[in-house]
């Protein structure tokens, strides 16, 4: 039942779209004010989705599986929780919340905009609709989430064990969330350019959606690296697969539209660029979703491998692309009196440089991503990508980029010079110094890696003294650029100091290693609702005479049949001790693996640093300089 | 009227962007299946894993069944997903499994053996990937299925579930 309420709704939901486009182009060009109208059926729409939404969960819960959708992804042993999340864990689903995500964020872009010209309302208001009518007809054509099954089975086909994670359960609404606001972004760029409305007025408003979707974004791809983490049992957290990598696009993309806003908003320049943009973004969003979607590349996020749907999605997306495009060079007039009043030390030249940094970051991971598809259509070679490419080309440019964005801190707007000198001067030679004496003891490139950490310590240092001769006046800035910086020296430390140990052990047998000694000390079978657990016991002895106690477990799945390793975590401050168990030929023996890695903890300190700048900013009334 | 060079660049680029996904989408994109069919295999000579012996490849395809030559790493992760169905397919009678270790460490080789179980009966260490490219390999993992000296099969990327039953449907 809830199935069928489901379907309707969605198709009303459609055909909502039809009349808001009707309606608003007749509002468009007669009368003044916003129709009334618009925003009711705005309303309405976003509750078909809702309600179609709600259906599909409920036929979840229920475990209706008459129900395709939840014939394929559930299963009746699967906890509640796992059955709710298990709606949005495949690919109907997650369109389907994706849709809701859209008639959610454009309802609420009419009610907050009311400040802003009606053109550019409606005309915002037209440009979303048409993505939505086309997720719409995606949805319903090719991905319909309540197709039946007859006859009804008995069970379901159960949601990949791997995917039955905390993290995971929310991490696709978030991102989901971070991708769709920058389709707000984009319905808004067009329409601010096709009224000629690129003005501070408008900087000012798109900002707070740019710092959203940004937000999310980040966080939303910070949940998915935790998961990956504890999960996949590898023990790293950023594996450059190409599904991270569309992510990733988009959020660089949005960071440097982030900068440029500020920019427009202060000055009126860079308006081109922040077009640019804003159509950017939400084209590397979408080219994202095509390139998981389709199943033209392979990855643990790949969920159907179905060419129509890829078709569709690549079909629709150089429509918008070509519309974005014509919109641009048609409506778009560059002024060019501001363009050439630009001081070198000021701080949009430093804002401008970090952007070229940026662009050729996202230039590399697009390439890494799709140049394999390229030169296998063309030529039909297969090459793999994989993080040396990404490592040599983005780490040395970071050192300029680190650099940049420091002095950038310290100029003002328009004109300027850079602010107290000496303590600068000072502040970089600590730096120096602290990482000669850091690097000294790693045995890796010293030369390379000595300028990078004293660039990343430069920032450091910075930052945390601006905390204390600013206070609040700078706080947002401040507080994210500081995190970037943590960011950095985490990921550089953890990457050196990281230890690992792979050894084979029997119950009751000991390891000696040069820093501690492992013992296998128990092991104990349970069977819990929807899998068998295998929970090992291990102390590790360390040399400093302290004892940890750690509990990997192996996890059997009855439904599907797999097992997954689930890692055992001991955080703490400056530490993690991280242990994952496999069974091995004979079956007496467990493979373990025992990583130390240091720092863990902080690199996500340090993204959610930098999110927490952007949220701290979006409650503040005014940028300040 | 000014003709706008700039856009109609971009567009044309956007539209070569646009083929090639197209394409992309019909193209399957971890099968390369009749890329090589009926070529002699290579000659060459390899240490043994485990062993202090050199071999070479005209004993081990001597017998008159069918051998199953895999290239694999203990650092490549594809390998891994493929690696069920190796063992699977090392229960077949008269299908031998030849891996050849592709720049490894053998250490890890040997962990990753340890983990997953060895499905192989011989292994042939490729420390410099020369014997690799002797078979024309583009990387790790690739199979080539042999009978009579002759590779009839050759697949690209992990073995998955179609894969495998071709092989288990031409050795039978």
């Amino acid at each position: 039942m809830p199935s069928i309420i489901g379907f309707y709704s969605l198709n009303f939901g459609l055909i909502i779209s039809f009349l808001i486009i009707f309606f608003s182009i007749k509002n468009f060009k007669n009368s003044d004010n916003l129709d009334k109208k618009i925003v009711i059926f705005t309303f309405l729409q976003f509750l078909f989705v809702i309600i179609s939404f709600i259906g599909l969960i409920l036929s979840f819960v229920n475990s209706d599986f008459s129900n395709e959708t939840v014939f394929n992804h559930s299963h009746t042993t699967k906890p509640l929780f796992y059955k709710i999340s298990g709606t949005w864990g495949n690919h109907e689903g997650s369109l389907l919340l994706w849709l809701l995500v859209l008639t959610l964020f454009i309802f609420i872009f009419l009610i907050k905009s009311n400040t802003q010209p009606k053109k550019y309302r409606v005309l915002t208001l037209l440009f979303q609709q048409v993505i939505i009518i086309g997720f719409f007809i995606f949805l319903l054509k090719t991905s319909n989430p309540f197709n039946y099954v007859l006859p009804k089975p008995e069970e379901g086909l159960g949601l990949n064990p791997i995917l039955q994670d905390p993290a995971l359960a929310i991490h696709p609404p978030i991102l989901y969330l971070g991708y769709v606001g920058s389709s707000i972004i984009f319905s808004s760029a067009l329409a601010a350019t096709s009224t000629n409305y690129l003005s501070k007025e408008w900087a000012k408003h798109i900002k707070i959606w740019v710092l959203i979707s940004w937000i999310l974004l980040s966080l939303g791809i910070l949940l998915g690296s935790i998961w990956a983490y504890y999960e996949l049992g590898w023990g790293g957290f950023w594996f450059w697969d190409p599904v991270e990598n569309v992510s990733l696009m988009p959020w660089l993309a949005l960071i440097t539209l982030l900068h440029c806003v500020i920019v427009m908003e202060k000055r009126l320049i860079l308006t081109s660029w922040a077009v640019i943009l804003s159509i950017a973004t939400f084209s590397l969003s979408m080219c994202g979703t095509f390139l998981v979607r389709s199943g033209i590349l392979n990855s643990v996020h790949t969920f159907a491998n179905d060419p129509e749907r890829g078709l569709f999605i690549l079909v629709f997306l150089f429509s918008l692309i070509f519309l974005s495009l014509f919109i641009f060079f048609f409506f778009h007039k560059t002024d060019n009196k501001n363009l050439n009043s630009f001081n070198l030390f000021s701080k949009e030249t430093s804002i401008i440089v970090n952007n070229w940094f940026m662009m050729y970051f996202l230039s590399v991971v697009l390439i890494g991503t799709i140049y394999p598809i390229f030169l296998d259509v063309i030529s039909s070679e297969k090459i793999s990508v994989g993080p040396p490419f990404y490592h040599k080309l983005i780490i040395p440019f970071l050192i300029p980029f680190l650099i940049a964005m420091t002095l950038g801190l310290k100029l003002k707007w328009i004109k300027s010079e850079i602010k107290d000198k000496k303590n600068l001067i000072i502040f970089f030679l600590i730096s120096v110094l602290i990482s000669i004496l850091i690097v000294r003891n790693f045995d890796t490139n010293f030369l390379i890696y000595t300028v990078l950490i004293s660039s990343a310590f430069f920032l450091f240092f910075v930052t945390v003294r601006d905390f204390f001769v600013k206070k609040f006046s700078s706080f947002s800035q401040n507080i994210s650029h500081f995190g970037f910086s943590l960011l950095i020296l985490s990921i550089l430390f953890n990457n050196f100091l990281t230890n690992e140990t792979i050894i084979n052990l029997k119950l009751g047998q000991t390891h000696v290693a040069e820093k501690f000694i492992i013992k296998f000390e128990d092991v104990n079978q349970s069977s819990q609702k929807n899998y068998e657990s295998v929970v090992g016991k291990f102390s590790v002895k360390n040399n400093d005479g302290k004892t940890d106690i750690l509990y990997p477990e192996l996890r059997i799945y009855n439904q599907p049949n797999i097992v997954t390793s689930e890692a055992y975590i001991k955080t703490n401050f400056f530490l993690d001790k991280f242990m994952t168990m496999n069974y091995v030929q004979n079956e007496e023996y467990f493979n373990i693996r025992y990583q130390t890695k240091p720092l863990m903890l902080w690199i996500w300190i340090s993204v959610i640093l930098i999110s927490l700048g952007g949220l701290t900013s979006l409650f503040k009334k005014k940028y300040e300089s | 009227m000014k003709v706008k060079f700039f856009p109609f660049f971009l567009s044309l680029i956007f539209l070569l962007i646009f083929i090639v996904f197209f394409k992309g989408l019909n193209k399957s994109n971890i099968y390369a299946p009749d890329n090589i069919i009926e070529k002699k295999v290579p000659s060459f000579s390899g240490k043994l894993f485990n062993q202090e012996k050199e071999v070479n490849s005209s004993e081990i395809f001597a017998e008159k069944k069918f051998y199953l030559v895999n290239i694999w790493a203990s650092w490549c992760i594809p390998c891994r997903e493929e690696h069920s169905f190796l063992m699977e397919l090392n229960r077949i009678e008269n299908l031998e499994i030849i891996g050849i270790n592709y720049k490894d460490k053998t250490d890890n080789a040997k962990s990753f053996l340890n983990e997953l179980k060895n499905p192989y009966d011989l292994i042939i260490l490729d420390k410099n990937g020369t014997i690799s490219i002797e078979w024309g390999a583009y990387g790790v993992p690739e199979t080539f299925l042999i009978s009579d000296k002759n590779i009839i099969k050759k697949i690209i990327g992990p073995l998955n579930t179609d894969s495998f039953s071709e092989i288990k449907d031409l050795v039978r």
